[in-house]
């Protein structure tokens, strides 16, 4: 938690804009053709001020009209200001079409990113947090990216356009004008400035909530069980009133940058009128050629307000950027090498040499384990609750990497070999179940989705799942809804075994899996088992005596350290640990 | 355009002061803003015209004080905006928080967690920006707009009428525009939901995708709804992106028709330079104006489709309602009895349970008594409704027919919140909170003693791991319980429920995660309780029931047997087959 946030705080904005901007960079095409219309709809929309002013002076006074004059120019300015609105249509479209592709370009190369995160990360972060970061995130940013589009782009088009036509009319108006410009330009940023450190505040401590929120909401069942429901509400009240607090602050900073920007606009307002007020009087000027110059401080200084809006709007889009960032740059897991093999005709034969292992630095969890197991062993680990059993799931799987020491599959380092590779010759059931979202065919055939109707059906059948299958409302096409709340536990993990029936790995890993069914489809999965056992190396985190009795290597685990080894008999002989264990089973 | 959000307004009955004062002083400003076009043309027809220096100067001066004036109520009308809209989002947010809360397992099971986090963030989130918006600018725009047309109607009632076209057909445009793309908007919004349950749904089975080698198809799904997502939102974007383009050619038109027609009046000398060049200034500002009020609809469109969305969740009423008139407090059925540890009496009678409306009955039927004290196993296959019989125990669900009775007390009639406390429930996923142990095992019980704490960790068999770690009780446990083991946290969750001193203790398979010698060392401690509640003990396994008082055995949602293990061992065929496949199995 702490790196990541200490990760975004080293971020700086331009860093970010620049992230940003690289990705932009792919649609070239479609930014120099949105500059383009930004310019054909910026002169033809600053025309229309100049067909207007001349018109205004060919209507001095009474009787003193040049109606055929007015009648050209109207015609005039219905054409420009019909390619106006067509260029900005098309620019518009451009402008969507950029800052969605760059949103999904970027929400694609995050959930890459997930892939190859460290479980170390994701294990030690709230995924209420990563969530916000790839949904949340990324769609406040898209809005500010949008926006930055549509008008900062136009606006800086639209600022040298008016400085030009303006100083095509008259040299002192348009240095009045330029003059006071620049300080809504410089009250806007100062605002800016500010406030991005408020809206970083708000954006964390809406992350903090919202990590907080799932924890409640996802287990609202335990939270009512318990009655926990005031304590909850009331640990959700304080960091709602820090929200507020923060969220209030920012809103309204940001805010001012509105009437600050306005107020500068009414001062080049008044400031044109008057030097051109001065100017006509001593005939240097046209009314119409004022009405002009008021038109264009209007269009010169707006700009400036949408700039400074936009900024601070994308301040906040750029934090969000920033954290969205900061998760796609963490460090990932070290790739696989590039000579890395791949795993191919496994005997099974897996060995661990002098394997150290912790979850943190300062706190031992394995050191020096050794074992050694041939092809075709059942190797049962055993042991009091919570000494390192997933430990070595966790390292025979790659989730992560051992500290010191070698694990090696038919005696390659299993670091020189691709996890794809490695693990696709594994066959793994966890003790918590997870279903992806999808019909049960989907999910058994996730392993191998080339299978074929019968197989599929072999393999449900074989773990005894085939049958509630036929029962559910759509048989094998059930929808398994997110988390697979329609189906009880002891159903998703005959599917979670049906799914490596399947694959048929040469290599199993079976942690605590069969827990949840009951005796009587636990005993036919457990032969089930056997028969998918035989003749493959198998990891059975064990706590049923028929699969510990039967097992090749017992290994007795305590406080992350093998403590014996050996089979049944052996350790029953050394009266040891095990023999305690065994003994209060049966005592 | 659907608006009802009725429920959702209530929360922002406490800012009706900023309501109000907000938007005033926006109408303040937008007032002072529309003068300026009038002191223009005076100086242009007054001044410039008669070549009046004096009255130009005094005109600069009105113009510097208007935007002083218009500075000042402009910040203050920010101010109250942010003050409501933040306050109302953080009311509502709360107010959301507070319902879900309520909500029964009934409702949940529907909704899904991950809607309700949507609709607790993002769609609150978005309800807090367009509120805002909605507060400096609904009343602004249309004020200018209106007032503009007034004004020109001041200036020249002929000329005014290019005002009195233009206006409403530029409001049927940006409407019917808004018509067509809210429904479209809500589209996106559910894309954007589902991308967000792939996400969770990748993180939160990470182990099994790597496992599986399928990152690659995780991608290619992600890749598959974030295009549709993309293709959605430029669809809308492309009719969206009429509306500025449309807008302005009709305006600009309607200035056009003014030079026109202007040009008549001039020559008739009805109609002065000056005047002219205020009605241009005004048809400008309609322009401004308008697209502002377009921008701050499409955002209030997205605010009210979510805003709809939170009120159809604060519609959704928890199905577990309390029976009104009976007040179980202090009833001598359900007496106060924490200490001196005699359990409750538990009845079903011909209970039935069905989950969904013309589904399939989960429990059929059901009667036996648990007497005070006793213990109670349950046990049965798969769906068999062995969870669904306890869940009924603490109102988790209600039966759909026959009643359940504690103290021959039909539960229905109890406080749901009073009913629970005297409850303490293990339920088969392990859950535990961030924080430290010691606040965890004071979700059991809020002012529980060291004392009792160090007893229930005791009981549970979890004393030794935690007093392994150096922190103790202070342990902190992070999201999910994730630094501990599987089997660490289940006797976590148990001694949760046991420092609370419950009457009656539910354990629901929730011994599955430990080893067998945890497991048996737990049970004799059952056993041993220092006080007897009455103990329902769900079960896969005969071993963990054995010695119960009485064994209810199901099978699809019916009671096939109950007895003792003797009784059901001569009788039930149900439960010799199980006992039979573990008793072999233990010889094997």
């Amino acid at each position: 938690m702490t790196q990541g946030k200490e990760l975004q705080d080293q971020y700086g904005q331009k860093q970010t804009l620049g992230k940003v901007l690289r990705y932009i960079r792919k649609y070239l095409v479609l930014v120099i053709f949105s500059l383009i219309l930004a310019v054909v709809t910026v002169a033809s929309t600053l025309y229309l001020p100049v067909l207007t002013g001349d018109a205004v002076d060919l209507m001095v006074g009474k009787g003193n009209v040049d109606f055929s004059g007015v009648w050209v120019l109207g015609r005039k300015m219905i054409i420009v200001l019909a390619v106006t609105g067509i260029s900005q249509w098309l620019m518009n479209i451009c402008n969507n079409h950029i800052t969605y592709r760059v949103v999904q370009d970027i929400r694609r190369d995050v959930m890459e990113r997930l892939q190859i995160l460290p479980l170390k990360y994701l294990d030690s972060h709230p995924s209420g947090d990563i969530v916000s970061r790839v949904i949340a995130d990324v769609d406040q940013f898209a809005d500010g990216l949008l926006l930055g589009f549509t008008q900062a782009f136009t606006g800086a088009m639209m600022i040298l356009g008016t400085l030009f036509f303006m100083l095509g009319i008259n040299v002192w108006i348009t240095l009045v004008v330029v003059l006071i410009t620049p300080l809504s330009f410089f009250v806007a940023s100062f605002i800016a400035r500010r406030t991005y450190a408020m809206f970083q505040l708000q954006s964390r401590t809406r992350g903090e909530q919202t990590a907080f929120l799932e924890e409640m909401v996802e287990n609202q069942r335990v939270v009512q069980a318990y009655g926990h429901e005031k304590e909850a509400l009331e640990k959700f009240d304080e960091m709602n009133r820090r929200l507020e607090k923060y969220s209030l602050r920012a809103t309204f900073f940001s805010s001012t940058t509105n009437p600050a920007t306005r107020f500068v606009n009414n001062l080049v307002y008044a400031g044109v009128g008057l030097t051109g007020a001065f100017f006509a009087l001593r005939g240097h000027l046209t009314v119409g050629m004022l009405s002009a110059f008021l038109n264009y401080a209007n269009q010169y200084t707006k700009p400036f307000n949408e700039i400074s809006g936009v900024v601070t709007e994308l301040q906040n889009a750029i934090a969000c950027a920033a954290r969205v960032f900061a998760l796609m740059e963490t460090e990932p897991q070290i790739p696989d090498k590039e000579d890395a093999a791949r795993l191919q005709n496994v005997q099974g034969n897996v060995e661990l040499k002098r394997v150290a292992f912790s979850y943190v630095p300062d706190r031992k969890l394995i050191t020096d384990f050794t074992l050694s197991v041939k092809p075709g062993q059942r190797v049962a680990i055993v042991g009091p609750t919570g000494c390192g059993k997933t430990t070595v799931i966790n390292l025979l799987m790659r989730f992560y990497d051992v500290d010191q020491g070698v694990i090696a599959v038919d005696g390659r380092d299993i670091r020189d070999i691709t996890r794809e590779s490695l693990r696709g010759n594994i066959g793994m059931v966890l003790q918590e179940t997870w279903l992806k979202e999808g019909t049960v065919r989907e999910n058994i055939t996730m392993g191998r989705p080339d299978a074929s109707e019968e197989e599929m059906i072999a393999a449900a059948k074989a773990s005894h799942a085939h049958s509630f299958i036929r029962r559910l409302p759509h048989g094998y096409d059930t929808v398994i809804k997110e988390d697979g709340d329609n189906l009880s536990q002891g159903q998703k993990q005959l599917l979670c075994i049906a799914r490596v029936m399947l694959c048929q790995p040469p290599m199993l890993i079976l942690d605590e899996a069969t827990s949840s069914i009951d005796t009587r489809t636990e005993r036919k999965i457990q032969e089930a088992f056997s028969e998918l056992m035989r003749g493959r190396t198998s990891f059975i985190v064990a706590h049923r005596l028929s699969t510990i009795k039967n097992a090749d290597i017992i290994l007795v685990m305590k406080d992350g350290n093998i403590i014996e080894q050996g089979n049944h008999r052996q350790l029953l002989e050394q009266k040891g640990f095990y023999y305690t264990l065994y003994n209060s089973q049966f005592a | 355009m659907g608006i009802r959000m009725k429920k959702l307004l209530i929360y922002l009955k406490d800012y009706k002061k900023e309501c109000i004062l907000g938007p005033l002083f926006k109408l303040l400003e937008a007032g002072f803003d529309l003068i300026v076009p009038l002191v223009m043309a005076m100086i242009i027809d007054r001044g410039i015209a008669a070549g009046n220096t004096p009255f130009i100067w005094q005109m600069g001066l009105v113009l510097l004080l208007l935007a002083v004036i218009g500075l000042t109520c402009s910040i203050t009308a920010q101010y109250f905006a942010a003050k409501a809209a933040v306050g109302f989002a953080a009311k509502l947010r709360h107010g959301v928080f507070a319902h879900i809360e309520t909500l029964s397992f009934r409702e949940m099971d529907e909704i899904g967690a991950s809607t309700l986090l949507t609709r607790l963030t993002s769609d609150i989130n978005q309800v807090q920006a367009g509120t805002n918006m909605a507060l400096r600018l609904f009343l602004r725009s249309p004020f200018i707009v209106l007032g503009a047309g007034i004004l020109a109607f001041t200036i020249d009632v002929k000329m005014a009428l290019v005002f009195v076209v233009v206006i409403p057909l530029l409001a049927l445009v940006i409407f019917g525009i808004m018509l067509v793309t809210m429904p479209m908007y809500k589209k996106v919004q559910s894309f954007l939901d589902q991308l967000l349950g792939t996400t969770r749904q990748n993180l939160s089975g990470v182990r099994v995708i790597r496992a599986f080698n399928k990152e690659a198809s995780q991608i290619a799904r992600f890749g598959e709804e974030n295009d549709r997502l993309t293709r959605m939102q430029l669809f809308v974007g492309k009719i969206s992106a009429l509306l500025n383009p449309v807008t302005y050619i009709m305006i600009n038109g309607a200035l056009v028709a003014l030079i026109w027609t202007g040009a008549v009046r001039i020559h008739l000398g009805d109609l002065s330079q000056g005047q002219i060049i205020a009605l241009i200034n005004y048809m400008s500002q309609v322009l401004i104006e308008l697209v502002k009020l377009a921008n701050t609809i499409i955002l209030t469109t997205k605010c009210v489709a979510c805003g709809n969305r939170i009120q159809s969740l604060l519609e959704v009423e928890g199905s577990i309602k309390q029976e009104s008139g009976e007040k179980p407090t202090g009833s001598r059925d359900f007496a106060d009895r924490r200490g001196d540890g005699e359990g409750a009496e538990v009845e079903f009678q011909d209970v039935s349970l069905t989950y969904q409306e013309g589904g399939e009955p989960a429990l059929e039927h059901i009667c036996f008594t648990a007497a005070r004290g006793q213990i109670i196993g349950v046990i049965g296959g798969t769906g068999a409704g062995k969870s669904s019989l306890v869940h009924l125990i603490p109102r988790f669900y209600d039966a759909t027919e026959g009643s359940v009775k504690i103290n021959g007390r039909d539960v229905k009639s109890l406080a749901v919140d009073e009913l629970r406390q005297r409850i303490g429930i293990v339920m088969q996923r392990a859950v535990l909170f961030q924080g430290t142990i010691r606040e965890n095992m004071r979700w059991g019980k809020g002012d529980a003693t060291e004392e009792e704490i160090l007893q229930a960790l005791e009981l549970a068999q979890a004393s030794e791991f935690v007093f392994q770690k150096e922190e103790g009780l202070d342990y902190q446990i992070e999201q999910g319980g994730r630094n501990l083991s599987g089997g660490q946290r289940q006797r976590l969750t148990i001694a949760r429920a046991l420092v609370r001193r419950p009457e009656i203790l539910i354990l629901d398979d929730s011994a599955s995660a430990l080893d067998f010698a945890t497991d048996a060392r737990l049970r004799k401690a059952l056993q041993n309780l220092p006080y007897r509640p009455t103990v329902f003990i769900v079960s896969q396994r005969t071993s963990s029931i054995q010695h119960a008082d009485q064994i209810l055995v199901l099978d699809d949602g019916e009671l096939v047997g109950i007895g003792t293990h003797q009784e059901l061992l001569k009788r039930c065929q149900v439960y010799q087959e199980i006992y039979g496949s573990q008793y072999k199995e233990e010889e094997e």
